[in-house]
């Protein structure tokens, strides 16, 4: 299924993030995800190969927070936004008019990327075994 | 550390893909070769209509075809008995094709011809209306075929396939007559979803519709590629 492609394209853009923005010892702890309702990616399907692509790798824990963007139009007679749903066929219900302009609901973006480095895990954990005390 | 990502790296999920698709577009324009995605549901009638088309427009252009499919190469010997140049693309597993698979089927072409002396090229993605509109392959027009027995309700339940095409083939118009389906509400529905699209009905059995279907592909080569050398 495509989100293995999905999933591949993922770990490419970030195996480069880490070799160009982030350090080779970077560590992820989350990778926040915009995925629009517009296009083919399934959230939960993406989730599970990605756990799965990730298994054993640099990436072994890391999770996806994935926000859904919602799918707008606009109507370009009255200049007003609409949900385009199939049972209206996609056109604006205030003008019956087609879907010319998509706002958004189009995102597949990697948003941001919470890591830390050797480092920083050394002080972490400290830090978080502090507080369970 | 919360670091958001810098825009060179396109913040996009697919950048991987991109990047591959925009590289064979390159190639497509130093080639003056116009690059055509021809993606449906499987058994719409993509393979019979290249059957019927490029017979005819071999006269006036030089054309090769990459030809995706999972596991077979069915196709690709259909079309090679055309006469066409055909690079056979198994995906595997994959239910699409992607940039890297067209980078891989242009490097087989290359060993077989001189790509600067095509006009046209045709990629023939599997048979799928759900993921192949996802997946850019450095195509210059995306082609969606939708047949008349496939019912009118298909471009609202499949709407990304339609949004991204730029020409719509409406085909198998010969069976018309012995369903009921009306040509006008396929027309209303893909309008609805991609108001842009041209749409043209044909059957590839009859040849009813392929003129005017040969005219939009003119016209496609003379306005995308650069009108100086259109012209030449």
């Amino acid at each position: 299924m495509h989100e293995v492609d999905m999933t591949k394209c993922l770990l490419l853009a970030l195996q480069q993030w880490r070799e160009e923005q982030a350090s080779p010892q970077a560590m992820v702890d989350t990778i926040h995800l915009d995925v629009g309702r517009f296009t083919c990616v399934e959230p939960e399907q993406l989730r599970f190969t990605f756990q799965a692509a990730v298994a054993g790798s640099w990436l072994d824990g890391a999770q996806l927070q994935i926000e859904e963007i919602p799918f707008v139009g606009r109507c370009l007679v009255c200049n007003g936004t609409y949900s385009p749903t199939p049972e209206g066929a996609y056109r604006s219900p205030c003008c019956d008019h087609p879907l010319e302009e998509i706002v958004s609901g189009r995102e597949l973006r990697i948003r941001s990327i919470d890591y830390r480095t050797s480092l920083q895990s050394a002080v972490e954990s400290q830090a978080l075994s502090l507080q369970r005390v | 550390m919360h670091l958001p990502l810098e825009d060179r790296l396109g913040m996009n999920l697919l950048a991987a893909n991109q990047h591959q698709a925009e590289h064979n577009r390159e190639h497509f324009e130093a080639w003056q070769v116009l690059a055509l995605n021809v993606m449906s549901s499987p058994g719409a009638g993509k393979t019979a209509l290249l059957e019927r088309s490029l017979p005819q427009l071999a006269q006036e252009w030089s054309m090769a075809v990459l030809e995706g499919d999972m596991t077979t190469q069915l196709d690709a010997e259909r079309l090679e008995a055309v006469g066409i140049p055909v690079v056979p693309i198994t995906t595997g597993r994959s239910c699409h094709l992607d940039a890297a698979m067209v980078s891989g089927g242009l490097k087989l072409l290359r060993e077989r011809l001189n790509p600067n002396q095509l006009d046209l090229l045709w990629v023939e993605n599997v048979g799928n209306l759900v993921c192949p509109a996802e997946f850019e392959v450095g195509e210059h027009h995306k082609v969606a075929l939708l047949s008349v027995t496939e019912g009118e309700d298909k471009p609202l339940k499949y709407p990304l396939m339609f949004r991204q095409a730029d020409v719509v083939l409406i085909t198998k118009i010969d069976l018309l007559p012995y369903l009921p389906v009306e040509l006008e509400t396929f027309r209303r529905n893909i309008n609805s979803i991609n108001p842009k699209a041209s749409v043209i009905s044909v059957s590839a059995l009859t040849g009813e519709g392929i003129d005017v279907w040969h005219a939009w592909l003119r016209s496609a080569r003379q306005n995308t590629l650069e009108p100086a050398l259109a012209m030449a």
